[in-house]
């Protein structure tokens, strides 16, 4: 226990910036009235009105899913399913109100964004408190805004793919997000834009027994290229915090996008969130993901391979420590001959945590031709911790080429002894073992978060060596 | 600068069973020891109980270096002290490149930062004596490395790290000729007065290479007979049983 404290010591430190800034207004529950009320308060349209409160009826008709971890301990009945804080959205960083802005300062937000990235867009509990696009953007016609404010100026884009990739009975937290949902990123990329730097949105959740349900959606036009980062965080509250987001991106013929997450939720935060994507004809996903935090994650980002040649690549690492049950994985459904999947997947798992992968694959009678690649690998840190490969697959025809590879691991103790031979600490020879591990899949994101991620495996084994 | 007096060793996992039984050993500065022996006898036990590997137990005696007792110190201690040891089968570490490791190496031994301009170029100098192509740096260490490249990257962290006392394991490694050339050049870029080395070998085709100043016998867990170099080559014409029935 001595470890987790001073763990925790140091985490706080780093990522608990709480401001004492005020809310305008918190809403606990889920009912009609405040579904009402949220509207309302957005302007919103009554189309939008009605898929929220559609969506009510679909959250209670339908029950906790069967499976996976634990999720008994979320009181939905006292959760907090709204929260505005008192400052309108801010166009120029120096708007921002300074207490917010020392949070960002503090997670180096605007630092990346003097690196050139294209965008920044932060959301601060439900609303989004800044945000712009370069020039250059809006020259070329692309859209980067928050999503409430999509919805008042680009109605008929956002009316043409809102919930047609995520349908609003997916599930009950997805039911939950469709009525409640608030703030987000939505991003157009016309027809041949191609965007080399990426764009980055930033999502914080700073109160206590706040949910956030923030909705992204993403839509590349044909031949337009496109990379996104998501970075999330929250400060350790004791309430446990729900996190049920919502992600939907449309990549179009010969479309490229790339998805980046990096997730560093407080370790009391339920983040159960839903992604999809629809990919058509040569166009390419590639989801990137890396998750660090949250007590409980359930997250599956699904793909559909629309067209012939759509491809798709998933980059992910997941590290569980004390207490916490990471559930993630991958859904694909092949619906084009040539079509390809990639996954590469690695979990870390110490003092009890959890790491589950599970793949669902389906590759239609139509996919002839299609490659599928995935590799899971798993380091255990501990006899204690745990880590569970689960594909399940439904392959309808026989002229597809598939290999499965599943690799679990544990460090050995003639590695320590090999890099304490060179003069390396326990703690420093487990480090670079582990940094190695993980090696991979922080290369594929853009080097300050590379850094960053190198600097979160590092806090989490800090003090594991007695 | 080494000294091993009455050293008894078992290994953790043999609980009470002994290896090294009573091992006596003086190196200088300036010396080049080889250490002999049949299998089994205590070879890669002894190189491992200098470098205090937690499977071996020291139940007996006592290891100087430069008159301090090092047995109780961790292996990263030891190798501060100045100490080196090349792994026969060195480990395997995906997602560390060579470039890296040496780096990070370095710098924890020498306890200071790293001038990065010079220390590249040391590390290219000695990579281009030994004839390592400089594309080794970004390779991630041992990955796919064949027999004779991971030797000749035990031979360049040695001259990268420049330590006091250089452990040579070469256990069994002894019959394949490339390797036994990598090594014995490794040794003459690394060799002068002020510092040692001790070679651990089944065979003696190693002293076809080097000049070398001691030889032991190493049998049963205990040195039975040190000579000079011309002891190799009555081991090389009779073998070891002649000591082992002692």
């Amino acid at each position: 226990m001595e470890t987790n404290v001073k763990l925790d010591e140091k985490l706080n430190n780093i990522y608990n910036l709480k401001t004492n800034e005020e809310y305008e207004k918190t809403e606990i529950g889920l009912n009609k009235e405040i579904v009402e009320r949220i509207s309302k308060e957005k302007e919103e349209p009554d189309w939008v009105l009605n898929i929220r409160l559609k969506a009510l009826e679909f959250y209670e008709k339908l029950d906790l899913p069967n499976w996976g971890p634990d999720l008994s301990e979320i009181k939905l009945d006292d959760i907090t399913t709204y929260i505005k804080p008192k400052n309108k959205m801010a166009d120029k960083w120096e708007d921002v109100p300074e207490d917010i802005k020392n949070v960002f300062d503090k997670l180096g937000i605007p630092e990346a964004e003097k690196k050139s990235l294209g965008g920044v867009g932060a959301q601060y509990d439900s609303e989004m408190v800044y945000h712009r696009v370069q020039d250059e953007l809006k020259e070329k016609g692309v859209i980067y805004t928050n999503f409430d404010t999509a919805i008042k100026e680009y109605p008929d884009l956002v009316k043409e793919y809102f919930s047609k990739a995520v349908p609003i009975n997916d599930h009950k937290f997805i039911a939950m997000h469709y009525a409640l949902f608030s703030g987000g990123s939505f991003v157009y990329v016309p027809k041949g834009v191609v965007l080399t730097d990426p764009l980055q949105s930033y999502f914080r959740l700073n109160s206590p027994g706040a949910g956030q349900f923030e909705h992204t959606l993403i839509i590349v036009e044909e031949g337009a290229s496109l990379q996104f980062i998501e970075g999330c965080s929250a400060p350790g509250y004791n309430e446990l915090n729900l996190h049920a987001g919502c992600v939907e991106l449309f990549v179009k013929d010969n479309a490229f996008l790339r998805f980046s997450t990096i997730e560093n939720w407080s370790k009391n935060m339920m983040n159960l969130n839903t992604k999809k994507a629809i990919v058509g004809e040569r166009g390419k996903l590639e989801w990137i993901m890396g998750s660090f935090g949250s007590k409980v994650s359930m997250l599956y980002p699904m793909t559909i391979l629309n067209g012939d040649y759509a491809k798709c690549e998933f980059t992910g690492i997941s590290f569980a420590g004390s207490g916490q049950n990471l559930d993630t994985g991958i859904k694909v459904i092949h619906n084009g001959k040539h079509t390809s999947t990639v996954v590469n997947s690695k979990s870390i798992s110490k003092d009890g945590g959890i790491c589950t992968f599970r793949s669902n694959i389906w590759v239609k009678n139509n996919s002839v031709k299609s490659k599928l690649n995935v590799s899971c690998e798993s380091l255990m840190l501990d006899s204690e911790s745990r880590s569970d490969t689960i594909p399940v697959d439904l392959v309808e025809n026989d002229d597809i080429e598939y290999a499965h590879e599943a690799k679990i691991g544990k460090i050995s103790d003639e590695s320590i002894f090999y890099l304490m031979s060179r003069g390396l600490s326990e703690e420093e020879a487990l480090k670079l073992i582990v940094r190695g591990f993980a090696e991979p899949i922080s290369k594929a994101f853009p080097i300050e978060y590379a850094v960053e991620m190198n600097r979160l495996i590092d806090l989490e084994l800090e003090g594991t060596i007695g | 600068m080494l000294e091993i007096k009455n050293l008894y060793t078992y290994a953790e996992d043999d609980h009470g069973k002994e290896i090294l039984k009573g091992l006596n050993l003086n190196i200088n500065a300036g010396e080049v020891h080889v250490i002999m022996g049949p299998n089994g006898s205590g070879k890669s036990t002894l190189a491992n109980t200098i470098f205090n590997n937690p499977r071996y137990v020291v139940s007996k005696g006592e290891i100087l270096f430069e008159g301090e007792k090092i047995n109780d110190l961790k292996p990263n201690e030891i190798a501060k002290k100045g100490i080196f040891m090349s792994f026969q089968i060195p480990e395997v570490i995906p997602g560390v490149t060579v470039a890296q490791f040496l780096k990070t190496a370095k710098s924890n031994i020498t306890g200071e930062k790293i001038n990065l301009l010079k220390f590249s170029n040391e590390v290219e100098e000695n990579m281009e004596k030994l004839g390592i192509d400089k594309s080794y740096l970004n390779r991630e260490l041992n990955v796919g490395f064949s027999g004779g490249e991971k030797k000749k990257n035990e031979i360049l962290q040695l001259l990268t790290l420049n330590p006091k006392l250089a452990i040579l394991d070469e256990t069994d490694s002894g019959l394949d000729v490339d390797a036994i050339k990598i090594v014995s050049k490794g040794i003459k870029l690394f060799k002068n007065d002020n510092n040692a080395v001790l070679i651990i070998t089944h065979s003696t085709k190693i002293l076809e290479y080097l000049d070398v100043d001691y030889v032991h016998v190493l049998v049963n867990g205990k040195i039975v007979l040190s000579s000079d170099a011309s002891l190799a080559k009555t081991i090389e014409e009779n073998g070891y049983s002649s000591y082992m029935e002692n």
